[in-house]
């Protein structure tokens, strides 16, 4: 028979033992997260949790501005509204054309905005705050799932190509920015053509448009543009300006910086692209199909 | 002179619902808009530290480890970088409790102050094997002032759990 300790002694597993369990629960989460993107589901569940306290935290800012409102006005409130009786019934009559004209104010409004629309849908959206991770470059905005946001959909602002929405909640998206160190867009040269493919910076907020060959022809102020062979971006929005070019004989490849066009930290107001709904499909079958029989599918083209 | 630089107080027994209570609140903290401002203390793991030094039988790493889990759901970042973090936190800060009660506030603070290091460090090289950017050394300076923040944090915490002042003369304590 063992020895055993009394129940109100026991502890449970040694630190040690809990630690090893925690840690390796943690990685298993995190090699989920990082390579698989298994763990969506598991983080909204518990964003759900953190979504009163966000809500909370955003409040202050909201709530002081209305609470100064407030305390402004009261002192004059008791005046006004003694004159505002008084006026009301002189202008009750007034009051009726207004609402009329109002409402056909909104529908011209309406019927503006409808032409003026572009050819891709798009959804006015604002950031509400920079991303808290300090590992990586991101935004939050206030649309989300229930305003029919999809991740990989792209954002720009009104200069230039912001970033693409990585994650989506039901109210929020994330949206990373084409400074991120992980974000790649493609571009193209708006002077020849050139096409490339953009990497984010990460911290120093720079783009560096990597393997270009060291004879490309790029040179310094060259605006690039997005080049729209990816289908997420449309083609032929400015996303940076070269600034440096160092060309080294001793590597293959010119090492280019460039300075991001839209304005990836003051903007305020965003607009979310929604994605080509008639995109040709790109897959790897119809290549290699396109490959094996290219007689056969010419002659059927041109009928 | 003595190892107690301060009167040690006999203090009420912590009540649970105020531990979730400070955590939450922390956890508010860490979640304010704070634009990019990238030295903030990250109050969730002083206030997991505190209870880990001074409650260790009533908070440990599974705590620890979840609420580690709703930062990292509600900051978007890594999914298990904070848990990680936290545990490990958690773990030192056990480890080391009998050993950091015996010094006074600012000492203990430095004894904290590595914790909190290690823990940042932590997700620093777990953020940087998945692929992020070094986000400066400023990232850092969170420690430093989480650490100054442990005398404060000290006093306000453990506020509820203060005996009031005797008003009898006669009682020794």
């Amino acid at each position: 028979m063992d020895y055993q300790p009394p129940p109100f002694f026991s502890r449970g597993p040694a630190p040690l033992v809990r630690l090893g369990f925690f840690v390796c629960l943690a990685v298993l989460l995190m090699v989920l997260d990082a390579r698989f993107r298994y763990t969506e589901s598991v983080r909204q569940v518990i964003a759900l949790l953190a979504y009163p306290l966000q809500r909370v935290a955003l409040a202050p800012g909201e709530l002081f501005g209305a609470a100064a409102g407030f305390f402004t006005t009261q002192v004059s409130l008791k005046q006004e509204n003694e004159q505002l009786k008084a006026k009301q019934l002189q202008a009750a009559n007034e009051l009726l054309t207004v609402q009329a004209l109002r409402a056909e104010n909104e529908q011209l409004r309406r019927l503006l905005e409808a032409r003026e629309r572009l050819p891709r849908h798009s959804t006015l959206a604002e950031i509400l705050y920079q991303g808290r991770d300090p590992f990586s470059r991101k935004v939050i905005i206030d649309k989300g799932s229930q305003q029919g946001i999809q991740p990989g959909q792209a954002v720009i602002d009104d200069i230039g190509v912001l970033g693409q929405v990585t994650r989506v909640y039901p109210l929020l998206s994330e949206v990373t920015l084409i400074t991120d160190k992980e974000q790649r867009t493609p571009v193209q040269v708006l002077r020849n053509g050139l096409r490339a493919i953009i990497y984010g910076g990460g911290d120093s907020g720079m783009l560096d448009l990597s393997y270009t060959a060291a004879n490309a022809d790029v040179l310094a102020d060259d605006v690039l543009v997005t080049s729209g062979i990816d289908g997420t971006y449309p083609p032929g929005l400015p996303v940076a300006k070269v600034s440096r070019i160092e060309r080294d004989a001793a590597y293959s490849f010119a090492k280019i910086t460039c300075i991001p066009t839209a304005g990836t930290n003051q903007n305020r107001q965003v607009l979310v692209l929604s994605r080509e709904a008639n995109l040709p499909a790109a897959s790897v079958e119809t290549e290699s199909a396109a490959g094996k029989l290219p007689k056969q599918k010419r002659p059927r083209k041109r009928e | 002179m003595s190892f107690y630089e301060q009167p040690q107080r006999i203090l009420l027994s912590a009540k649970a619902a105020y531990m979730a209570l400070t955590l939450v609140l922390a956890l508010l903290f860490n979640l304010l808009p704070w634009r990019d401002l990238i030295g903030l203390p990250d109050m969730v793991a002083l206030v997991l530290t505190f209870w880990c030094v001074h409650q260790p039988r009533k908070i440990g790493i599974g705590i620890a480890w979840f609420v580690g889990l709703v930062m990292d759901a509600g900051n978007g970042a890594l999914l298990g970088q904070h848990a990680f973090a936290y545990a490990f936190l958690a773990f030192a800060a056990i480890a080391l409790h009998r050993r950091i009660l015996w010094f006074s506030l600012w000492r203990q603070a430095a004894h904290v102050l590595p914790l909190l290091l290690a823990s940042q460090l932590l997700m620093l090289a777990v953020r940087v094997v998945a692929g992020g950017a070094f986000p400066g050394l400023a990232y850092f300076a969170g420690s430093f002032i989480g650490a100054a923040l442990w005398p404060t944090a000290t006093f306000l915490l453990l506020l509820p759990q203060r005996r009031p002042e005797s008003v009898d003369e006669n009682r020794p304590i």
